[in-house]
């Protein structure tokens, strides 16, 4: 096992991948001499050269695009989009390119294509460099979302995304980019668990909080702090937003019959509502109290200074948690 | 091409600065730049050129009827751009791969198509017309302009490996208004890709002119990418041929992409749910019509006695015979059953779409057990 940081775990990651499989391209944006502008590709470009780390002009669509067209030449490629609120230009490319390609041709053609966005806010960056977008990729038949929050995830789902045949939107949490964790670089791929699949981070029985990416953190926190008051909270990570994994997120809800799904992306027509409806779906007899939803507000994603207010925090997802268990809550400082 | 920067409004003038062999008339008029390209063409392959273009407009009158008599759901016409696409499209080596458009028939007819790969699209039944692999074409593309940076993808893997292979890319004048075509260049002229731009100017983007999308000649763009280009007149198949010789040369010996504008004009509507009548007037189609590619090189194989009464009658049977076999293909076509609507989505299993294919047999079979 290695220390790594989560940013150093998806360099490590990509090494791997483009040392098992030749046909592994990077392209984006500063990949190459500067290393990414967060770093996570740095020295690749000296072990594997400017063809297969290559540097692009500035431009998203042609980025994805010309990734397409490698996939049709049978490689693998792996992009880089610089930030999240700079993936729009490229929206076209991934979801009526990538996305519908192995459809339009059943199957003949393939689009092994891995996205990568440095994701979501909380690092006080400026106007378009905090965005959560996942909603609109997980919406879209033909693409797989994955969502990491730790080092360990972060570099085996890389390399499983890239390994897979299918086009994955890979969402990294820059607020995490920094955060150490262990990380066993050798253990065989084939070993772990698929990428598709959630895991409870925390177990508990009183109610389940589902979250994803730099708020499984913050989930984490509100369990703590709960246990505090005598609640058990248990926090599953998603790990994937297309598919989610519903077998493990109905397992944890059949036990704990409350629930409370976080995310910093804005509310309407969000991921929270889709597992809600899927929960409800699934395990209507099993629930307790109606779920609820703790997400950023239905604004744009607000100027570094109010960014606290808008991102779910651990006070926030315990107000939740309280409605949800029908305790006093602070929102009416009453009974539910 | 020589710099031009007066607008190009008049489109009989816009023709007559493109480089061409054959005048509209029939006749061989000297071309310097592009004469050597096609040195080596005889009257039997003029005779297969003349034939490659009577079976295409045959198979385009007979999308038209498909779509008319409620067998298609769309058709795109090509008539009109049979040299454009002919001329070209002949010039490939079968290794080379074709990133089209919509419109391409022609460009499929000569990679090789069968009769269904032309309808199965625009009928409905699948949603890319062909084997990708087998025609080396990828999918036609209905979003304008995206396929341009496949090509430009797909090249910088030929360049990769070194390979003796070009992508080439086809597209229309109004998909030069948009940024994917914009980036293709950019991104082949900086990795020195070896791609060919062919832009079919056809003079409309549904209802919008040329002039809409450009107010300089679209080839004159190219140069200020660092990719060299020609203007040829699309309506002669000779310059054609020759211009996308010169093209493949150039990006197959390493020196890049080449750009190509041919100069031609869409004698139907931009597709069957499209009314010309409304935005364009009699008199350009008429000035068009008298620009045929067909009767043009008819008439140059006529006067060299290269082309008889009888070589045409049973050209036009063989078109005849194609749209025949198309027909029947198209006819003979069998919607795949119900569930067949999620195969494909994935490469590898998705539980979420696992499901809901799951709950879509659950339901049909329940009419089954009512039965």
């Amino acid at each position: 096992m290695t220390q790594l940081t989560l940013g150093k775990a998806l360099g490590a990651g990509l090494r791997q991948a483009m040392r098992d499989d030749e046909k592994v391209v990077l392209l984006g944006e500063d990949i190459g001499k500067l290393g990414g502008v967060f770093r996570i590709t740095d020295g690749l470009l000296d072990e594997f050269g400017a063809a297969r780390v290559i540097d692009t002009p500035l431009a998203e669509s042609g980025i994805v695009g010309t990734a397409v067209g490698l996939a049709f030449r049978g490689y693998r490629p792996v992009v880089e989009i610089q930030f999240d609120g700079f993936v729009y230009p490229a929206f076209d490319q991934i979801v009526s390119q990538v996305a519908k390609l192995h459809y339009r041709t059943q199957g003949r053609v393939k689009m092994p294509v891995t996205i990568r966005i440095p994701w979501a806010g909380g690092i006080g960056a400026a106007e378009h460099h905090s965005e959560s977008p996942e909603a609109y990729f997980a919406h879209t038949a033909g693409l797989r979302v994955i969502a990491v929050s730790n080092p360990e995830d972060a570099y085996r789902s890389l390399r499983q995304a890239i390994a897979s045949d299918d086009p994955v939107v890979f969402f990294e949490p820059k607020r995490l980019y920094h955060h150490k964790g262990e990380v066993d670089l050798d253990a065989p791929l084939a070993d772990a668990p698929p990428m598709g699949l959630a895991r409870v981070v925390r177990p508990g029985t009183d109610a389940t909080v589902l979250t994803y990416g730099a708020m499984v953190g913050t989930a984490l926190q509100a369990a703590e702090a709960a246990e505090d008051e005598g609640i058990a909270l248990e926090v599953v990570d998603l790990r994937s937003l297309s598919p989610v994994d519903y077998d493990s997120v109905a397992a944890s809800v059949r036990k704990t019959g409350r629930v409370v799904v976080a995310h910093e992306a804005s509310r309407e027509a969000g991921l929270a509502a889709e597992v809600i409806a899927s929960v409800t779906e699934r395990c209507f007899e099993y629930l307790e109290s109606a779920p609820l939803r703790v997400t950023g507000h239905d604004v744009p994603y607000p100027p570094a200074k109010l960014e606290k207010y808008h991102l779910p925090d651990l006070d926030r997802i315990l107000d939740a948690v309280d409605r949800v268990l029908d305790r006093p809550h602070s929102l009416t400082g009453a009974d539910a | 091409m020589s710099p031009q920067t007066t607008p190009i409004a008049d489109t009989a003038q816009d023709l007559e600065l493109s480089e061409r062999i054959l005048a509209p008339d029939g006749s061989r008029m000297p071309n310097a730049r592009l004469d050597a390209f096609v040195a080596d063409v005889d009257a039997a392959q003029l005779r297969a050129l003349h034939r490659d273009m009577v079976v295409l407009r045959r198979i385009d009158a007979e999308g038209v009827a498909l779509q008319r008599q409620g067998q298609l759901g769309l058709w795109a016409p090509c008539q009109g751009q049979e040299a454009a696409q002919i001329g070209t499209a002949r010039a490939l080596d079968p290794q080379d791969y074709v990133f089209p458009s919509y419109r391409e028939t022609g460009v499929i007819y000569a990679r090789g198509a069968q009769p269904g790969d032309y309808v199965r699209m625009w009928r409905g039944e699948e949603g890319a017309a062909y084997d990708p692999a087998a025609l080396r074409v990828a999918p036609l593309q209905i979003i304008i302009g995206a396929q341009t940076l496949h090509a430009v993808g797909y090249a910088l893997g030929i360049r990769h490996e070194n390979a003796p292979e070009v992508a080439v890319t086809y597209f229309g004048d109004g998909a030069t208004s948009q940024g994917d075509v914009n980036e293709a260049m950019i991104f082949a002229a900086s990795y020195q890709a070896p791609v060919v731009f062919v832009c079919q100017n056809n003079h409309w983007a549904i209802s919008e002119p040329v002039t809409v999308q450009s107010q300089y000649p679209i080839a004159g763009r190219a140069p200020g990418f660092g990719i060299p280009s020609l203007r040829v007149d699309g309506n002669d198949v000779l310059a054609c041929l020759a211009a996308m010789r010169w093209a493949l040369e150039h990006a197959r010996s390493g020196k890049g992409p080449a750009y190509i504008e041919a100069v031609t004009y869409r004698m139907g509507p931009h597709t069957t749910a499209d009314d010309p009548t409304r935005y364009r007037d009699d008199a350009e189609w008429e000035s068009w019509r008298d620009r045929d590619p067909i009767a043009r090189l008819e008439a140059h194989l006529r006067a060299s006695g290269d082309l008889t009464d009888e070589h045409v009658a049973e050209t036009q049977a063989a078109a005849d015979a194609v749209a025949k076999e198309m027909r029947a293909a198209c006819l003979g076509m069998v919607t795949r059953p119900p569930l067949a609507v999620f195969d494909g989505v994935y490469a590898e299993p998705h539980t979420g779409l696992e499901r809901q294919r799951d709950e879509y047999a659950a339901y049909l079979a329940s009419f089954e057990s009512e039965a």
